[in-house]
């Protein structure tokens, strides 16, 4: 999300101060490392989150799946599931696109969720 | 700490729906009356902040990968009740975008990250750093809130799962939801926790505070909180 966008859409009364544009500026360079987030289980080869295996490795651990796990695991299909586009075959290069991408969606996402609730409670000009 | 939808079976995921949607009415009027104009880029770049940590996943080499949040860190700089609505966006958005945790989970995700953090690590800052204005003082409370709040949003998580086996089986007799017992689920993501992620959210705290006493000491939330 650009700075500019918070200025001249935003309330436009208090100009942007130097300190917020350097945090800006650490939150992209933030959005650009996040591939490292795959990166690093990869090289140190880890699994899946605690508690957050899909059903069947869950079934390779367990001998078997439990039966309302199962059921609710696919309630919902995620439009970018697991921050990759690519689908589970995807090479390393689309998943780590991907996870770029969806670092990006995710800051204008967020930003504009709170900027919209903002908007109509936040009424105090001081 | 994402839970995943099936993890948890109604009898969990509906009350915690109820005590997470609680927390957002009452922490939206908060907002309504305690935040001005001013802090909106704040609250933005805090809901940004936590979303963007999350995708840093830190592997324990061999076995699992975690994250930190930034529900401590923005408990102190903006308020717990900041906290709980730009933490609750983040898991909302992630949840439906991106399926990192359930949809049905939402409500406990919610709490977990986003009630049971920011309060945890906002009250542990409160009592580490007392009246005390020496940065040695502040920092370790900074340390401690960060590494305290996301363990124990950990172990409410683990607790959430242990309890899973107790409510619901299956005519078999197997559990129908998260099947590990509190006996297992517990230990597995407190130390975890404790040994690595609680750690770098710690630090992360710590940083992040360092640089807002530096240029902008009059927005930390937990230090005006003190004069009024």
């Amino acid at each position: 999300m650009s700075p500019i966008w918070f200025t001249h859409c935003g309330r436009g009364r208090h100009e942007m101060t130097k300190s917020q544009r350097k945090l800006w500026i650490g939150l992209l360079i933030m959005t650009l490392l996040t591939p490292l987030g795959i990166i690093l289980p990869r090289i140190f080869d880890t699994g899946a989150a605690w508690g957050e295996w899909g059903v069947n490795k869950l079934e390779q651990l367990l001998g078997y799946a439990p039966q309302g796990l199962k059921r609710l695991s696919h309630i919902w299909k995620a439009p970018i599931p697991n921050y990759n586009l690519g689908g589970s075959d995807a090479s390393m290069t689309v998943q780590l696109l991907s996870y770029l991408a969806s670092g990006v969606l995710g800051l204008l996402a967020v930003g504009l969720v709170v900027f919209v609730i903002t908007r109509f409670l936040v009424k105090n000009e001081k | 700490m994402h839970i995943p939808d099936g993890y948890l079976g109604p009898q969990t995921y509906v009350p915690l729906f109820g005590v997470s949607v609680a927390f957002w009415s009452i922490a939206l009027k908060k907002w309504k009356k305690e935040l001005a104009t001013k802090h909106i880029p704040y609250l933005a770049m805090a809901a940004a902040f936590s979303f963007l940590i999350m995708m840093f996943n830190i592997p324990i080499p061999g076995g699992t990968t975690g994250h930190a949040v930034g529900g401590g860190i923005i408990a102190i700089l903006l308020g717990p009740w900041a906290a709980v609505v730009a933490v609750s966006v983040v898991l909302i958005i992630q949840a439906i975008v991106f399926g990192d945790g359930g949809i049905t989970a939402i409500g406990a995700n919610c709490f977990n990250m986003a009630v049971v953090m920011p309060f945890v690590s906002y009250g542990i800052f409160k009592l580490v750093s007392g009246d005390s204005k020496s940065p040695p003082r502040l920092y370790t409370a900074a340390f401690l809130s960060g590494y305290i709040g996301l363990t124990m949003s950990a172990i409410i998580t683990g607790v959430e799962f242990g309890i899973q086996p107790l409510i619901a089986q299956g005519p078999d007799g197997r559990p129908l939801y998260a099947p590990y017992p509190l006996s297992i689920a517990v230990p597995a993501m407190a130390l975890e926790h404790m040994l690595l992620f609680s750690v770098v959210e710690g630090l992360i705290t710590v940083l992040l505070l360092k640089y807002f006493l530096k240029h902008e000491s009059d927005l930390v939330y937990a230090l005006r909180a003190r004069e009024a």
